[in-house]
């Protein structure tokens, strides 16, 4: 498993009010959700983000509510990973249950600029800032949960299992 | 090696003798919530999956109060799956307009969740029912769809802060005003991924709407669960309510905690989260001169009956300022009626207060009380992020029922001392 993209750099404390408002919580079509995605902080996002693209971020990255529909958002936007110091919890669990990762790495925080090449390997951790050819060594994720994501997300794995 | 409370209980529902901070685990369930927002997504996940029934039609709770009574056609629409899947399924513990409040309020208040118990919802605050000694957490919808079908979660067993409590609560202080007081001090992620433990003599001025309240926000501190210890108070208000056995569990004597902070209740002031996050906190003495152009009482943090009865006791006689929209929502029907019997809404409405049947509503910026560009509104719900109650360039300010409504008379933020 590997991601590839260009980065979309954002700060500390990213809450799901920015990632996906409220307001448009009334629908739990993808589409839709990902087409609010970050409007409240960066209001162009959904216009240059492509598909690999990589998001990188601080400290706490997706606090606040427990809304499945911020990782989906940002799944559905086209970002195949994301990289932040950390994560709030709710948010981290919700990522690996529906199959988008993500990534716990300080020094990448603090390095990695808005629009670098980035490329990633889950098996290793090994992420690899391809503009600056510097790498960074993230923790990979626990077999419990590397299950769950093979298995593209815990509904998947529970039948798989049976 | 000793276990904290949390600890105790994800043990005893995983089958083990003992579980340590940071093993995986798989553990049963014994209430599965989700409301009108995140039970959709889970119940597509559900159908999509193929599962053709419930784990138990008993543990599943299904609350219809964000966008209820409907705000719009795709609230509506949404409820409606709601309410299609719970006949479906025959889920027994169904509220719909009519009987619904805010769920964090609602389920405690019906005995619905008791000490000892291991609750998820697909709601961030699930965490509120740690006041009654259970282990009560927030997820997803895919977590809720996998527990409705199994009745079983993962989890990585958390390690956890100790809060001492000691000394008592001075007059016009709530529960609130610890809560924020600790954010402030440990800051929007110093309990990430941990427990936050409630203990000490100080418990005993702490009613339960008290407990209820702090319990709720323990996720703005980034936390997994909030948990008090149980005590009398506790057991009085489970008993009548709680028709089933209930397990206590006390952290044993050599339990590791991260971390032990004290706390002092005496010397707590009425405290208010400036934006946009909820540790930016300041004492009333330290607010300044803060227009505002409205005030809400509700939300799962403080909508209970104790909340109102403050709120009309400071309201009581007076009348809020002229350019303050003040809305005061009771969380459950329950509520409700109590503060009617009690003469409560006659107040609000004298003191020119809208009083909302119970939802969610302006909390999550839903409807009933939007924010426009720039305004500012001090709020008793728990969070104050960009954007939450409406425009982007609007502010919310949390604070007590007691500061929102001495504040409502002022038309700035204002303490009770204010007002008396
Ligand atoms: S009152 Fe606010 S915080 Fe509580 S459940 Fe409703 S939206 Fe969430």
């Amino acid at each position: 498993m590997n991601a590839k993209g260009f980065t979309h750099k954002y700060g500390d404390n990213v809450d799901t009010d920015v990632i996906i408002p409220a307001r448009h919580l009334n629908t739990a079509n993808h589409k839709e959700l990902a087409s609010h995605c970050m409007e409240d902080i960066d209001a162009d996002f959904t216009k240059k983000v492509k598909n690999d693209d990589i998001m990188v971020a601080g400290f706490n990255f997706g606090c606040g509510s427990s809304r499945e529909h911020a990782p989906i958002a940002i799944k559905e936007s086209g970002i195949s990973c994301v990289i932040a110091k950390t994560f709030a919890r709710i948010f981290y669990r919700n990522a690996i249950n529906i199959g988008l990762a993500i990534l716990e790495c300080e020094e990448a925080s603090n390095d990695i600029k808005d629009g670098d090449e980035v490329s990633v390997n889950f098996d290793t951790g090994v992420i690899t800032n391809l503009t600056t050819n510097k790498t960074y060594q993230a923790e990979p994720f626990p077999d419990f949960i590397k299950e769950i994501i093979q298995c593209n997300g815990l509904l998947n794995s529970i039948h798989q299992s049976k | 090696m000793g276990m904290t409370m949390t600890q105790k209980i994800l043990a005893a529902h995983a089958g083990l003798p003992s579980v340590k901070a940071g093993q995986l685990i798989r553990a049963n369930l014994d209430m599965v919530l989700g409301n009108d927002i995140t039970s959709p997504v889970a119940i597509n996940e559900f159908e999509k999956s193929g599962f053709n029934k419930v784990f138990d039609t008993k543990k599943i709770s299904m609350v219809m109060d964000h966008f209820a009574p409907n705000k719009d056609i795709k609230a509506a629409q949404q409820c409606k799956q709601c309410r299609t899947f719970a006949k479906q399924f025959g889920i027994e513990n169904y509220y719909d307009v009519g009987e619904m409040g805010i769920e964090h309020a609602l389920l405690p208040e019906k005995g619905l969740v008791a000490a000892g118990e291991l609750i998820i919802g697909a709601d961030s605050h699930t965490c509120t029912y740690g006041a009654l000694g259970a282990f009560s957490t927030g997820v997803g919808s895919t977590d809720m769809a996998a527990g409705m079908a199994t009745g079983q979660a993962w989890f990585k067993v958390p390690e956890a802060i100790r809060f001492v409590l000691q000394g008592q609560l001075s007059e016009d202080v709530s529960g609130k005003d610890v809560i924020l007081h600790i954010i402030g001090k440990i800051g929007v992620d110093g309990a990430l991924y941990k427990s936050m433990e409630f203990i000490g003599e100080g418990l005993k001025s702490l009613t339960i709407d008290d407990r209820l309240c702090m319990a709720n926000m323990a996720i703005e501190a980034g936390a997994k669960n909030g948990i008090f210890a149980v005590d009398e108070i506790t057991t009085a208000y489970m008993d009548g309510r709680v028709n089933r056995p209930y397990t206590i569990y006390e952290a044993d004597e050599d339990a590791i905690y991260e971390q032990t902070i004290e706390i002092n209740l005496n010397e707590i002031k009425q405290t208010v989260s400036f934006p946009h996050l909820p540790d930016n906190t300041k004492t009333i003495d330290e607010v300044g001169e803060i227009k505002i152009d409205q005030v809400v009482i509700g939300s799962c943090t403080n909508g209970r009956l104790s909340d109102m009865a403050i709120a009309a006791n400071v309201l009581k006689g007076k009348h809020v300022h002229k350019d303050v929209r003040t809305i005061i929502i009771p969380a459950t029907q329950t509520i409700y009626k109590e503060a009617m019997k009690l003469g409560y809404l006659e107040i609000f409405i004298d003191a020119g207060c809208i009083v909302s049947t119970p939802t969610c509503g302006p909390c999550l910026g839903g409807y009933m009380g939007i924010l426009a560009e720039n305004e500012r509104c001090v709020a008793t719900t728990n969070r104050n992020f960009v954007g939450r109650m409406g425009h982007k360039t609007s502010e919310v300010y949390l604070a007590s029922p007691a500061v929102a409504a001495a504040s409502a008379i002022t038309g700035k933020i204002s303490g009770t001392k204010e007002v008396k």
